[in-house]
Order: C-alpha cells, then sequence, then structure tokens
C-alpha cells in the first residue's frame, strides 16, 4: 500500500487521538521541530522528512488537508505544535510553500490559537514568503490567513503597531488579480476603519492602492468567478474614501482623472470625491478647493455627456455640504464663503445671457452648491435672486424671461428644501414684492409657456410657509381664477386648476372664501342668462377647477353643495345634451371623491351628502316618468346614471365597516321595500318599486345600476340586510328584463354580491338557483341574451374566486361557442371574464380576486378551446378562435411567453408559408404579409 | 410593384424616429427593378463618424430580406461621401456570410430585433 494511504493512516476513524502518538520507538529519531505533536512516525520519516521536496510537499499537503477538515477538534497544545512545525517549514523548498499556507490557514480558523501565536505566524510569513512570487491560489491563501486573524485577534495584531500595516504593503505590492485585489482592498479598508496603527506608512499605503485607481478591468467573456468592474471601482473607493490622512495624496489624484479622456475615469473621480466628502473637513480640502473648482466648472460647462454633468453637480454638492458642515474656530477663514464667492464670481455673469449656453450650466453649478446647506442656499440666494429678478425685466422677450423664471424656480424650489421663511433673515422676504411682481406679469404674459412656468413658480411660493401676505393671496387667487376661467389656452387652465388644487389646503380660508363662491356664481349665472348662453366650455372648466380646488375638507364642505344644485339644476332644464353636462357634474364629483378617500372625515361626509342626494334625485326623476312618460329626463339617460356609478362607488369603498353598515341598513330597504324616508325632499308622487313587473316601471329599474354601484363597492365583511331575498330578485330581474342595460346591471350587481358571499351552503343555494333559471333561459325563448349575460357575469365572479363550480360554468360557456345564435357574443365574453370591469368585481372595490386567475384559466380552458376548434363545424370555428384570442390577450407577459414554445414549432414553417404571399399580385396581401412574416420572425426572438 | 414596403426601422428607444424621419433612408436613394429582381437602397448616416451605420445597414438588411420575396437581389449601402468608413461598412453588408453570422450572434439579433420592433 503506498505511503500516503489515509485509510493506512486511519484517518477515517480516529481523529483526534490520531495525533497522540502511541508510543512507537521511531519518534524520537524524528527532531520535534520537523514533525507536528504525535504525527505518525513512519509517515513523518517517509514524506515529512524525505529529501525529495515533492515528496514533502505531499506529506505537508495531506496534513494540511486534514487539519482543513478538523481543526475546530485541535486542542490548544496540538495547535501550538502545529504551528510551530509550519512555521518552521516556511523556510523549506518552495514546491513545498503553498501546502504549508494551507495548514496555516487552517489554523487561523482554531478558536484555541494560544494568544502570541497569530503574531508569530504574521511574522514567519511576512519574513519568509516573497508573497506576489506565489500563484492566485497561494497568495488568495495569505489574504484569508490575515483576514482571519483580523477577525479573531484583533488586539494582538494591534500589538504589532505599524509593522502590520508595513508587513500587509509588502504582501499585497504588485497584486494583480482582481479575486484577491477584492479581498486585499477589504484588509485595507478593516486597517484603516478599525485604527489599526498605519504609523509612518500612510503614504505607502495609499500608493499600494491608489495605483489601481481608476479601475480599468473588463471581465474575461464567460468568467466564471462573476467579478465585475463595478465591484472593484466599490471595494477600492471604500478604500480610497476611508480616511482623511489620504486627502493630500488622493486629492490631487482625483483633480488630475477629472481631466482624463475616459469617461469612465471622469466618473469614478467625481464619485470617489463625493464619496470622500463624507469624512473631510476644510482642513483636507483647503488647499485643493481651487482646483477642484476650476475641474468640476470645466467639465459642466463642456461636457456633452449628461452623466458626466450630473457626477459633477453632485461632487459639487458633496463639496459644499462638507465646507458648510466644518466648525469654524474664530481665527480661521471662513472656506465656505470663499468658495461660494468663486463660484458665484465664476457663474453669476452667466445667468445674465439667457441666449447663451452657458446659462443653464451656470444655474445647475448655482443650485448644485445652493441645496447643500441652509447656509449656501441663503449665501447664494442672496446674490442670485435679485439678479435674476433684474434681469427679467431687463429682457423683454418671453423666450428670455421663460429661461429667467426657470432658473428662480430652481432656486426657489431648494427654498422649500429648507421649510420655513421666517427664518431666513429675511433675505428672500425683503424680495416679496419683485419676486410676486414677476410671477403676476408672467402669469398675464400672452406667451402660455411663460404662463405655466409662472404657475408653477407660484406653487412653489405659496407652499414657502409665510412667504405670501394676505393681501398677495388675493391676488393669487384672482390670477388663478381669470386663467381658470378665461385664458384661452386649455394648457395653462389646467395647470391653474392644479395649482389651485395644492395650495387649498395650505390656504383653506382664501380658496373657499374667495374661489369657490366665485366659481359657483359664473356656474349659475351662465344659466340665468339662458338665451345668450356662454360656450360649454365654460361652465366644463368651472366643475373641473371645483374639483380641483377640493383639496381640503372645508372646502369640500362648499364645494359639494355648489355641484349638487347644479346637478338639479341640470335635471330641471329642458335642452337637449342634458345627459352630457350630468356626465360633466359627476366627473367632477368623481374626482372630488377620490380626494376625499384618505380623510376619514371628508369620506363620511362626501357619502352622507352626495349618495342619498344622487339617489333622491334619481328616484324622483324615475316616478316622474313612471307618471309623465313622454318628459325625457337626463338623469336616466344610459351615460348618466353610468357616470353616476363611480360616484357612488368611490364614496362607498373607503368607508370604516360601522358607517357603512349605517348607510346600507338605508339603501337596501329602498330599493326592497321603497322605504324613502332617508332621502332629502322625499315626498313622491308614487311608490318607488323597482323590483315590480310592469312597464311603467321601467325607469325605476334603470336605477338598479345606482345600487350595485353603492352594494357591490362596500367592504367584504359588511353584512348587506335580507341579501338572500335581494339576491333572488336581481336574479330574477337579470333574466326577466327587456332592457339590455337594465338585464345587464342587474346580472353585474348579482356578481358583484355573489363573489364576495361567504361560501357555505347558503352561497351553493344561490347559484344553485342561478343556473336553474340560467339553463332554461339559455336553451330557448326571448331571453336567451340575457341568460348568457347573466351566465358571463356569474361565471367571472366565481372564476376570480377559485370557486369549485365555476368550471361547470365555463364548460357551459364553451358549449355555447358552437352555437350559432349566441356563439359570437360567447367567444366576446372572454375577452370580459380576462379583462379587469371597470365598476365591479375589481381589487378597488373589495372583490375576492386571486392573483392567479387568468394563469388558472388559462391552463384549464386553452386546451378545450383549442379541442373545440379542431371538432367545430366550418360556421363556428372562428368563435372558438377569438375566445382563444381574448385569453392569450389578456394573460400576463411572462407566462405567455413561457407558453409560446409550444407554438414555436410552427415558427419556420409559417415564416416559410408567408414568403409566397409576400410576391402576391394585391398589394393588400403584400402588406399584411409583410407585417405578419416581420411579426413572425421576432416570435420568440431576443430583443423582442 | 414594391416601392410600397417602407424601411420602417427605429433606431433606440431613446430616439424614437424612424430612419426615414431621420432621413437616413429616402426614397429617391431606393432603386427598384421588379423586372431583374434587384433592390438597391442607399442610407446616409447622420454623422460622418455615426457608430451605428453598420447596424442601421444590417436592420435594414434584415427587414428588406424579411419582407421582400425570394427573388430578390437585396443591395444596401452607405450614400457615397457621407461616412468615414464606408468602404469597410459597405463591404460588410455585401458580405453574405458576415451578415448571416451577424444573425447568429444573438446579442446582435436582439439589438437588430429591437431596431425592427421599436414601432411596431
Amino acid at each position: 500500500m503506498p505511503a500516503g494511504d489515509p485509510s493506512r493512516a486511519g484517518l477515517c476513524h480516529r481523529p483526534p487521538s490520531f495525533w497522540v502518538c502511541s508510543g512507537c520507538i521511531s519518534c524520537s529519531s524524528v527532531p520535534a521541530h520537523k514533525r507536528p505533536f504525535g504525527f505518525p512516525s513512519w509517515l513523518a520519516r517517509s514524506c515529512l522528512e524525505n529529501t525529495d521536496p515533492r515528496t514533502r510537499g505531499r506529506g505537508i499537503q495531506l496534513l494540511s488537508q486534514v487539519l482543513l477538515q478538523c481543526y475546530s477538534l485541535l486542542q490548544e497544545k496540538e495547535v501550538l505544535h502545529l504551528v510551530l512545525f509550519y512555521e518552521n517549514r516556511l523556510q523549506d523548498h518552495h514546491l513545498v510553500i503553498p501546502s504549508v499556507l494551507q495548514g496555516l490557514r487552517a489554523l487561523s480558523m482554531c478558536e484555541v490559537l494560544a494568544p502570541g501565536l497569530a503574531v508569530s505566524v504574521l511574522k514567519a510569513i511576512f519574513q519568509e514568503v516573497h508573497v506576489q512570487s506565489l500563484l492566485q491560489l497561494d497568495r488568495h491563501t495569505v489574504y484569508s490567513i490575515i483576514t482571519n486573524f483580523m477577525g479573531t485577534r484583533e488586539e494582538e495584531l494591534k500589538s504589532l503597531g505599524a509593522d502590520f500595516t508595513f508587513g500587509f504593503i509588502q504582501v499585497m505590492d504588485g497584486e494583480k488579480d482582481p479575486r484577491n485585489l477584492l479581498v486585499a482592498f477589504q484588509i485595507v479598508r478593516d486597517l484603516i476603519v478599525k485604527n489599526y496603527a498605519l504609523g509612518p506608512f500612510v503614504e505607502e499605503l495609499f500608493e499600494v492602492t491608489s495605483c489601481y485607481f481608476p479601475i480599468d478591468f473588463t471581465p474575461p467573456p464567460n468568467d466564471p468567478h462573476g467579478i465585475q468592474r463595478e465591484d472593484l471601482i466599490l471595494s477600492l473607493r471604500a478604500v480610497l474614501a476611508s480616511t482623511p490622512q489620504f486627502a493630500e495624496f488622493l486629492l490631487p489624484l482625483l483633480i488630475e482623472k477629472m481631466d482624463s479622456d475616459l469617461q469612465s475615469a471622469k466618473l469614478d473621480s467625481l464619485q470617489t470625491l463625493a464619496a470622500c466628502c463624507a469624512i473631510y473637513r476644510q482642513k483636507e480640502l483647503q488647499e485643493f478647493l481651487p482646483s477642484l473648482w476650476s475641474s468640476l466648472r470645466r467639465e459642466v460647462f463642456q461636457t456633452a455627456s449628461e452623466k458626466v454633468e450630473a457626477e459633477c453637480l453632485a461632487a459639487l454638492h458633496a463639496l459644499s455640504a462638507c465646507l458648510s458642515r466644518s466648525v469654524l474656530s474664530s481665527d480661521t477663514e471662513d472656506l465656505l464663503d470663499s468658495f461660494l464667492s468663486s463660484v458665484l464670481q465664476d457663474c453669476r455673469h452667466h445667468l445674465c445671457e439667457p441666449d447663451m449656453k452657458l446659462v443653464w450650466p451656470s444655474a445647475k453649478l448655482l443650485q448644485a452648491a445652493a441645496g447643500a446647506s441652509l447656509r449656501t442656499c441663503h449665501r447664494i440666494t442672496r446674490s442670485v435672486v435679485p439678479l435674476l429678478l433684474e434681469q427679467y425685466t431687463k429682457h423683454p422677450q418671453s423666450s428670455q424671461r421663460r429661461t429667467i423664471l426657470e432658473m428662480l424656480l430652481g432656486f426657489l424650489e431648494l427654498q422649500q428644501k429648507w421649510g420655513h421663511v421666517e427664518e431666513d433673515e429675511s433675505a428672500l422676504l425683503s424680495l416679496r414684492a419683485p419676486v410676486c411682481s414677476v410671477v403676476f406679469s408672467a402669469m398675464t404674459d400672452p406667451s402660455v409657456q411663460l404662463q405655466l412656468v409662472g404657475i408653477r413658480v407660484l406653487t412653489v411660493l405659496g407652499s414657502l410657509q409665510g412667504f405670501l401676505s394676505p393681501p398677495d393671496l388675493e391676488l393669487v387667487v384672482d390670477h388663478l381664477l381669470r386663467l381658470i376661467l378665461h385664458e384661452e389656452d386649455s394648457q395653462s387652465s389646467e395647470a391653474a386648476m392644479e395649482a389651485a388644487g395644492s395650495l387649498a389646503p395650505i390656504y383653506p380660508q382664501i380658496f373657499s372664501g374667495r374661489m369657490v363662491p366665485r366659481l359657483g356664481e359664473e356656474l349659475q349665472s351662465e344659466r340665468e342668462e339662458e338665451g345668450s348662453r356662454a360656450p360649454r366650455s365654460l361652465q366644463q372648466r368651472c366643475l373641473q377647477a371645483l374639483a380641483a380646488v377640493s383639496t381640503h375638507t372645508s372646502i369640500v364642505r362648499e364645494t359639494i353643495p355648489v355641484l349638487l344644485q347644479h346637478l338639479r339644476r341640470v335635471q330641471k332644464g329642458s335642452e337637449a345634451g342634458n345627459a352630457q353636462d350630468v356626465v360633466s357634474v359627476c366627473q367632477s364629483l368623481h374626482r372630488v371623491a377620490l380626494q376625499c378617500q384618505q380623510d376619514a372625515e371628508s369620506c363620511w361626509y362626501y357619502h352622507q351628502t352626495v349618495v342619498p342626494c344622487l339617489l333622491a334625485m334619481a328616484v324622483q326623476a324615475a316616478m316622474q316618468e313612471s307618471t309623465h312618460p313622454l318628459q325625457g329626463k337626463a338623469l336616466l339617460e344610459e351615460e348618466a346614471l353610468a357616470a353616476m356609478v363611480p360616484v357612488i362607488s368611490a364614496a362607498s369603498t373607503h368607508l370604516s365597516p360601522e358607517l357603512a353598515a349605517q348607510s346600507v341598513s338605508h339603501v337596501v330597504p329602498l330599493f326592497l321595500d321603497g322605504e324613502v324616508s332617508f332621502l332629502p325632499q322625499n315626498s313622491f308622487p308614487c311608490s318607488f318599486q323597482p323590483f315590480e313587473g310592469g312597464e311603467r316601471l321601467e325607469a325605476q329599474r334603470r336605477l338598479v345600476a345606482l345600487l350595485m354601484a353603492f352594494v357591490c363597492s362596500l367592504p367584504r365583511n359588511v353584512v348587506i340586510p335580507q341579501q338572500e331575498r335581494l339576491l333572488r330578485e336581481l336574479l330574477a330581474l337579470s333574466c326577466s328584463c327587456n332592457c339590455p342595460f337594465t338585464a345587464t346591471t342587474a346580472a353585474k350587481c348579482f356578481a358583484g354580491l355573489v363573489n364576495k358571499h361567504p361560501a357555505g351552503q347558503q352561497l351553493d343555494e344561490i347559484l344553485q338557483l342561478a343556473v336553474n333559471r340560467m339553463e332554461p333561459g339559455l336553451a330557448e325563448g326571448p331571453h336567451r341574451t340575457q341568460a348568457l349575460t347573466l351566465l358571463l357575469w356569474v361565471t367571472k365572479a366565481l372564476v376570480l374566486r377559485y370557486h369549485p363550480l365555476s368550471s361547470r360554468l365555463t364548460d357551459k360557456l364553451l358549449g355555447l361557442l358552437g352555437d350559432a345564435e349566441l356563439g359570437p357574443v360567447a367567444a366576446d365574453g372572454f375577452s370580459l371574464l380576462m379583462a379587469d370591469s371597470p365598476d365591479v368585481l375589481h381589487k378597488g372595490c373589495h372583490a375576492d380576486v386571486r392573483i392567479m386567475f387568468r394563469q388558472r384559466f388559462f391552463t384549464d380552458n386553452v386546451p378545450k378551446l383549442v379541442q373545440g376548434f379542431h371538432g367545430a363545424g366550418p360556421d363556428v370555428k372562428a368563435n372558438y378562435l377569438k375566445g382563444l384570442s381574448h385569453v392569450l390577450n389578456h394573460l400576463p407577459k411572462p407566462v405567455l411567453v413561457t407558453e409560446l414554445p409550444t407554438l414555436l414549432p410552427y415558427k419556420a414553417r409559417v415564416i416559410r408559408a408567408l414568403a409566397k404571399p409576400l410576391d402576391d399580385k394585391k398589394r393588400l396581401v403584400r402588406k399584411e404579409a409583410v407585417a405578419a412574416r416581420g411579426e413572425w420572425f421576432l416570435l420568440g426572438s431576443p430583443g423582442r | 410593384k414594391v416601392t410600397g414596403v417602407g424601411v420602417g426601422v427605429g433606431v433606440n428607444a431613446s430616439h424614437p424616429l424612424t430612419l426615414e424621419e431621420l432621413n437616413v433612408v429616402e426614397q429617391v436613394r431606393v432603386k427598384v427593378n421588379d423586372a431583374e429582381s434587384t433592390v438597391a437602397v442607399e442610407f446616409t448616416p447622420t454623422i460622418p463618424h455615426c457608430s451605428m451605420a453598420t447596424l442601421i445597414g444590417l436592420s435594414i438588411k434584415v427587414k428588406l430580406i424579411r419582407s421582400l420575396p425570394e427573388r430578390f437581389k437585396v443591395d444596401v449601402h452607405i450614400t457615397p461621401g457621407t461616412h468615414a468608413s464606408e468602404h469597410a461598412v459597405n463591404k460588410q453588408l455585401a458580405d453574405k456570410e458576415r451578415v448571416a453570422a451577424a444573425l447568429e450572434n444573438s446579442h446582435l439579433l436582439e439589438v437588430v430585433n429591437q431596431c425592427l420592433s421599436a414601432r411596431s
């Protein structure tokens, strides 16, 4: 058996005790420093003492590998002997060294290593090994030994003082492998961050690392180690920017590299500079500020690259922040002040040339510096804002004024960051009058672009608390009103509305007191001079503005009555196009509802005020319709009712369960029992019976849309009174009503409730009832379409919540694809099943929607669609394809892509087949063939 | 007969103009001979040092190969005097094997496909 055989040595069975010599005679013949304690003497003699360095190396390799397996089991005394042995072996032949280092690495992980040994091992390595002449892996072993010791024996290593640092510098000097560099950089960073003594070797340590800057490394193709250029850049930056002690060497280097032709070097230098600023003080920067500033300025003024510009601005920002942070002693110069002076000196005059190309670079530099701290902001604003105001007056052209105003906007936005103006030592406050006059002049300028910037500036000024005085605010509101009502350009008027919306919560009183009444008057006055009607667009704008400004609870209480009042007037009017007016009011009401949702108080106020009012108006209109059927009622037209649905829905989704329960106890009895007492102005000519039969009640039945909007939007935990009865009524209505709008609405309402209904016997019963009504309806009779609509909506409700019955209903739907009459509608129904529905059965109205329902539907039903297609007659084949395309269309793209390979086997065939029509004699055919073939080439290809 | 085939190739997403809109490809510089089954397209890079010239040429060529009947011989080259490396690019575009090899390269194919699908 060969000498090195582990089984012979019994390694498998006797680990720790293996080291204890069983007392063989020959042990004594091997000097202790040449063999570890207890190492079997036959092995020692045959390997460790062998005169052939290769054999010796193999012996040590075996020993090291054993140690790497069982270092945790060693005892202190054993470790001591092993360390002595290995240290001694460091003087051996160079072929042996790699194995020796492996052994030392194993020992460096021992917890029982006696104090003093770590230092001793490192000293030995520093002294005996020329690390950079080793192979990459062996060098890596050395770094690992050092890392291990630094992790566990920090105090001990520090006792070495700067010798340790110096030793390491020699170890890593000349390292070239990126894998090793990542470790070496980490060690240097730890040396610095954990306060190891650098002694006189600061510059050496800097040299040995900064020689890699800027990193220029491209990983080889198919590199298995996965080291990216970015990893090296970041880990070197962590070293270079870890201590102010490097500053005197690093800053000149960075300045030099900023000047490089290589963009990557520029970017790296700028980012490193910004990183350094986080820990530097004035002291380190002082000497280099002029060159740093001139390099940064040069780059921003000259570069064509947005990236370089952005990094320069970030570096300037960091630099200014660093200077702002330093605490001054009374006798030193304020570097920040002199630095900002030079920035201002070099940039300020460019701001006076709004047509020249340096105007924006200069403004950006100033803004980057100003954004660094409250001090920089004051200093720069104080100098720049008066200049810009002056320039605005000097330049009469609106394009120049726009540039100047946009710059002003940038500086004012920086002010916003520092909050209250009162603390501003009145630098900006003293400019209030000229700033306001410039802004108001911009808002009255004929140029829309200038108006828009003016509005943005105004919004910022308004958000600076305490800046605008009450008389200014009145002017602000008047200017906004003028733009909203009379500016021809819709962009400006919309921007003015949005500005009003964002300023209103800051100054609710002035907006509710001055703007809302004016808008209300405009709405009304227009009505009174019926003969010479102002354009409908004015009315439209008033409605939009009322909604936009409703961003504060106190304003909502003013605008809602105005909007509802207007709706009543529209309802009473008799002109054509009334329904469109109703829609406009509803759109505004809807926006207000969305803005109220987050505030519980506004939300309840809105619900309590708007929902009963809309219901009352609709009920009233429906009753009049029942008694005087010839009077057309705008409110009852489909599009008007459809516009009221989102209003009621948005007013109900965010109610707390208690308030929702209170509301539902009124609304459901209204529809089931005609209980009208909770409605305002509830003296009605007859009773409200939407679920009763009879031609004359048709108008009342349409109001089921409003019931749906409310009852399908409630949170799932709200109990709906008389739910079973309600469901039966809805079911009956959906199957029997002749009006498609009403029937569909009833079906949707039924589906919305069924989707949220808790599972159990009750649900099963009501579903059974639905199936029993649907089946005969689908088979024959005058209401086949209604039955199909009900089937679609109920199927959707159940597919969304993974209800077991959903597959039965889907199969029924698949069956109908073969029906000559209903097939096409059923095919389009697949789109309804897959798409998000806007009013019911979506997450926003608390429906039970499982996230993967589309995938699941796809997997369950596509095979059936394909099978159905193959078995279908020629006249109905198209229905199956249409259904399939709806399912595929709504499938999330990642799922579709994974399923595509099933289609790809046909790709080559299709492309070949499409080559022929490319040469067709009809142009239309050629055109379609080109488009289709192009798509097929892209199918499943990279880059799509 | 085939002049209706527009060369709808977008260059990149951040610059979403087609080559026609950039005047890189113009109808007067497209020669079609249906009888002899040849199509020749001259394209004009936006600047003489345009680094995308080869990619643009390749994209045009691929689009034409995909869109035209097989009988056509497609020739794509740079408008004389409009690009610094005109000769080298033309040579690359004329070399069937190099074009085929380029389309075997999945990275390049990805870029070409992106160009061809940017607007569709």
